[in-house]
């Protein structure tokens, strides 16, 4: 460079030489390359800005509750809660279980059986996500003398849907059935959900 | 007219400082000040030689888990560690299920409330859980301790000069001895009270601790390793390390790719600002 | 502004001459950073501060917001939500230690970027709005720095809260209901923290607002340069970009690099670690001591120990903020026509002393206040004030600066040799 410099007349506008003089493969493997790093290293930085929206470790260790069941009568419901959303644990009494199970399943618009939203000889413990599948406000129908709506399951107040004894859609602008979260009976009186 | 003003000014902050500095001066020569107990007895922590220091440290698990043990056994029954939960053991190699052994099975219960009655009463701890603090409060804390308070260790050697070393010195076979007779001597006054003890490595030299690693074999290493007083005091030293601060491997090991990446950037940076200056003389 | 030989920005796709009609933002650009604006040639390194500054506000207000996400300003949960950042939250301990280490960055940026302008005079005629901004964007930061600090509620959060709005109680009659006033309570608490937040997340945008005044006002004169002298005619200038956007690329990766060791290997280095134990208000650390960026002014205080006519608290108050307060008066207190100390042989000793005291009161503003350490800060205090006030205004009448070169041009080609300046004038013809 300080040839170059030295061919030079004094005060010579920059500007205007002649860049082919020197190699532009070199010039332009820098430069090219001085930014693409620069780019590379605000995309690594951008990335913890973003994964830290994500939940943090406190969150995710809390994913599993432990329920108590013993003291539901057939017929009854509790609220439970996981990940911070209604869980709605309920004892079908074997009227609901035979109105559950008098439906076509093939007629629903979410096609899905009791025995497919329970577990194995626990056909009567409906286990689901309190939280409508519409836009995800809380039916009603698992607090005592709560409206169950017109299929005796759960009715959310907000937009009209209806859920049938197993949790099922029926009726009202929901698209799904009510959500079976991932859970075990660690006994005939404790589950875990989670 | 701003120069007249200034140099008033000036001459006013500059004549009262005049004042302050001979009374300073005065002061300092008719009524030097006293040595003090603390400024000449008191010692700076040893060296750990902990695996944690230096830019390059990482855990020695098999240390820190040591280090837990000794918490646990002897640690616990005052101090609580109130930031750090269960799950985190993971990180020191304890498996998901240790980890849930070692929650169910800690002495004290986590407080909750009797889903019947709702009246307070305490539940079998899970991993998610912080540790549970052996005192309800700072009352009983102090009730319990003979007016002293029991620090929180979560951050205990990041919350102390040197902390690592501070630790591992504080608990250390050589740090609770009698008095120096020469202390006594020169200090009359600064005889250790009643209830207190005689701590170098402590800032003012009488700590209301009483010496927590009396015995070697205190402890019964699950690893093997002989539990002199030395070797706890230097394992507690390094599960405190890693309470403070569990993500100091992630940190020194991103720090270093980040360096060397940054560093070739300032080489291709500098490059190409010697091919955009080549034909501007500056 | 700027000069006639700068370059005019003609856009050539259509897109971008659609834009210009209707927003001529790029435009904006390319006349403030780009090639449109025409910078001295022989700029040296101090003159990447400014840039790497503008850089640590744009870190700080990046971090800050995403760690306001998680961060909750109450007294009770305020230093475990912080420690739950450092600890769950993910990349937490990164983004956490970067904005406590950048606020550090940022601040050491801007004490050279300060400097830089006192010794190559870039406080005078024309530039004085840019360096009375400067003094404002100083303030500023000063306060946001103070605020943020308190946030973490450390025992050092708090004890710094309590002992800075323990100044405001200085002021005579009005102090203390002042001092409450400021707190929303007797002691700094829930009241104090949430407002302290709120002021916090505010404060950086209003800097950003006065940084681009701080610029605006720089574009109409231009930069200042080494020689101090004018820019005479276009040899003297290079455009921005793609010159100062090279030069100011290797400035960023060496800050990054500084930034990133302190960052990940000794995040705590600057800290303290009594800020490490949560707030108390029943006791107060052996030895409450500020950031280390505010040392300086913390030994000013602590220096005035004497009455004289006012207590000596109130001395303190008024020479600390007055240390400050005086920097406003700078351009018209230093009436030499000559701006860069290269030429001012006087000054430059004066200035050398100036900073080789500023250094010294920050350690005695972290030092130990026995007598050796008050009378060191007593001396150091004086020469502060007696250079601003006494000694500068007396060398800008008195010294005989050193000849100056002819232009720009003619510097840059004597300092590469060979060159004589007739012959210079005859080439740039």
């Amino acid at each position: 460079m300080a040839t170059v410099d030295d061919q030079l007349p004094p005060g010579e506008n920059p500007a205007l030489l002649d860049e082919e003089t020197h190699d532009p493969r070199r010039r332009d493997f820098l430069n090219v390359a001085a930014v693409a790093f620069a780019g590379v290293g605000g995309i690594a930085i951008v990335l913890p800005l973003v994964n830290q929206m994500n939940p943090s470790a406190d969150v995710l260790a809390q994913s599993s509750t432990e329920i108590d069941i013993s003291k539901i009568a057939p017929g009854q419901a509790i609220k439970s809660s996981f990940r911070k959303q209604p869980l709605f644990v309920r004892n079908l009494t074997p009227a609901e279980i035979a109105a559950a199970d008098a439906v076509p399943v093939n007629t629903l618009r979410d096609p899905q059986s009791l025995e497919e939203r329970t577990k194995p000889g626990k056909k009567n413990w409906l286990i689901t996500l309190g939280v409508c599948t519409h836009l995800g406000c809380v039916p009603l129908g698992a607090g005592e003398g709560e409206n169950k709506g017109p299929f005796g399951g759960y009715f959310c107040p907000c937009h009209g849907s209806a859920y049938d004894t197993a949790g099922r859609i029926r009726q009202g602008p929901a698209p799904q059935n009510l959500h079976v979260p991932d859970y075990n009976f660690n006994s005939d009186t404790v589950v875990t959900v989670g | 007219m701003v120069r007249a003003i200034s140099t008033l000014i000036g001459f006013a902050f500059v004549g009262v400082l005049a004042i302050a500095l001979f009374f300073t001066a005065k002061d300092a020569i008719q009524n030097p000040a006293p040595e003090t107990a603390e400024h000449e007895f008191h010692l700076h922590p040893k060296d750990a030689r902990l695996q944690s220091a230096g830019y390059f440290g990482t855990f020695d698990r098999q240390q820190v888990q040591r280090g837990f043990q000794v918490y646990k056994e002897v640690c616990a029954a005052c101090h609580s560690l109130k930031y750090v939960s269960f799950r985190d053991l993971e990180e020191i190699g304890y498996s998901e299920a240790e980890v849930k052994a070692i929650a169910t099975q800690w002495v004290i219960e986590q407080p909750s409330v009797n889903p019947e009655t709702g009246e307070a009463a305490t539940r079998k701890n899970v991993p998610s859980d912080r540790f549970p603090s052996p005192f309800a409060n700072e009352v009983a804390a102090r009730a319990a301790n003979n007016n002293a308070l029991p620090p929180d260790l979560s951050l205990m050697t990041k919350a102390r000069h040197d902390g690592s070393n501070y630790v591992y010195s504080l608990v250390g076979p050589d740090a609770y001895r009698p008095q120096p007779a020469e202390l006594l001597k020169k200090f009359p006054d600064a005889k250790t009270p009643n209830g207190l003890h005689y701590n170098p490595y402590f800032a003012n030299l009488n700590i209301a601790m009483p010496p927590p690693l009396t015995a070697d074999g205190q402890v019964t290493y699950a690893d093997g390793t002989k539990a002199t007083r030395e070797q706890m005091a230097r394992d507690v030293s390094a599960f405190l390390t890693w309470t403070a601060e569990p993500k100091l491997e992630k940190r020194h090991a991103a720090g270093f790719a980040s360096v060397i990446f940054i560093a070739i950037f300032c080489f291709l940076a500098w490059g190409a600002y010697q091919n955009v200056w080549r034909d501007v003389k500056h | 502004m700027s000069f006639p030989w700068a370059k005019h920005y003609e856009p050539k796709q259509p897109l971008m001459r659609w834009l210009d009609e209707k927003l001529p933002l790029p435009r904006l650009v390319y006349n403030a950073v780009g090639a449109g604006y025409p910078v001295p040639r022989n700029l040296n390194y101090f003159w990447n501060f400014g840039v790497l500054a503008g850089a640590a506000l744009g870190i700080q207000i990046i971090t800050g917001i995403v760690l306001a996400m998680h961060y909750a300003a109450n007294a009770g949960v305020a230093f475990g939500s912080v420690e739950s950042i450092m600890r769950d939250v993910n990349a937490g301990w990164f983004l956490r230690y970067a904005h406590a280490n950048g606020a550090s960055m940022f601040l050491l940026v801007v004490y050279i970027h300060i400097s830089r302008g006192l010794y190559y005079g870039s406080y005078k005629a024309p530039r004085e709005m840019v360096w009375l901004l400067g003094v404002v964007i100083f303030l500023l930061m000063m306060a946001t720095a103070f605020m943020g600090y308190v946030l973490p509620w450390g025992q050092m959060s708090f004890w710094g809260a309590q002992v800075i709005t323990g100044f405001f109680s200085a002021i005579p009659l009005v102090g203390e209901t002042i001092r409450v006033w400021l707190l929303g309570g007797y002691a700094p608490d829930n009241a104090a923290l949430n407002r302290f937040f709120s002021l916090h997340y505010l404060l950086p945008f209003v800097t950003a607002g006065v940084i681009i005044l701080h610029i605006w006002a720089l574009h109409i004169p231009g930069s200042n340069n080494p020689t101090g002298v004018d820019v005479k005619g276009e040899q003297d200038t290079v455009p921005f970009h793609p010159y100062y956007t090279a030069k100011d690329a290797v400035g960023l990766g060496v800050f990054f690099l500084v930034f990133a060791l302190l960052l990940f290997f000794s995040p705590n280095l600057l800290g303290h670690p009594d800020n490490y134990i949560e707030a108390n208000p029943l006791s107060t650390p052996a030895h409450i001591v500020p950031e280390w960026y505010f040392l300086p002014f913390y030994a000013i205080l602590k220096s005035f120990t004497a009455d004289f006519i006012l207590p000596a608290k109130l001395w303190g108050v008024l020479a600390m903020f007055g240390s400050i307060l005086l920097l406003f008066f700078l351009p018209w207190l230093d009436s030499s026509p000559v701006r860069s100390a290269n030429f001012r042989p006087k000054y430059r000793t004066f200035l050398i002393v100036l900073l080789v005291d500023v250094l010294v009161l920050g350690y005695v503003g972290g030092a130990e206040a026995n007598a050796r350490n008050v009378m060191l800060g007593q001396l150091a205090t004086a020469y502060y004030f007696a250079h601003f006030l006494i000694i500068l205004p007396w060398v800008s009448r008195s010294e005989r600066p050193r000849p100056l070169p002819g232009s720009i041009t003619e510097a840059v080609l004597t300092k590469h040799g060979g060159t004589s300046p007739a012959k210079t004038a005859l080439a740039s013809n």
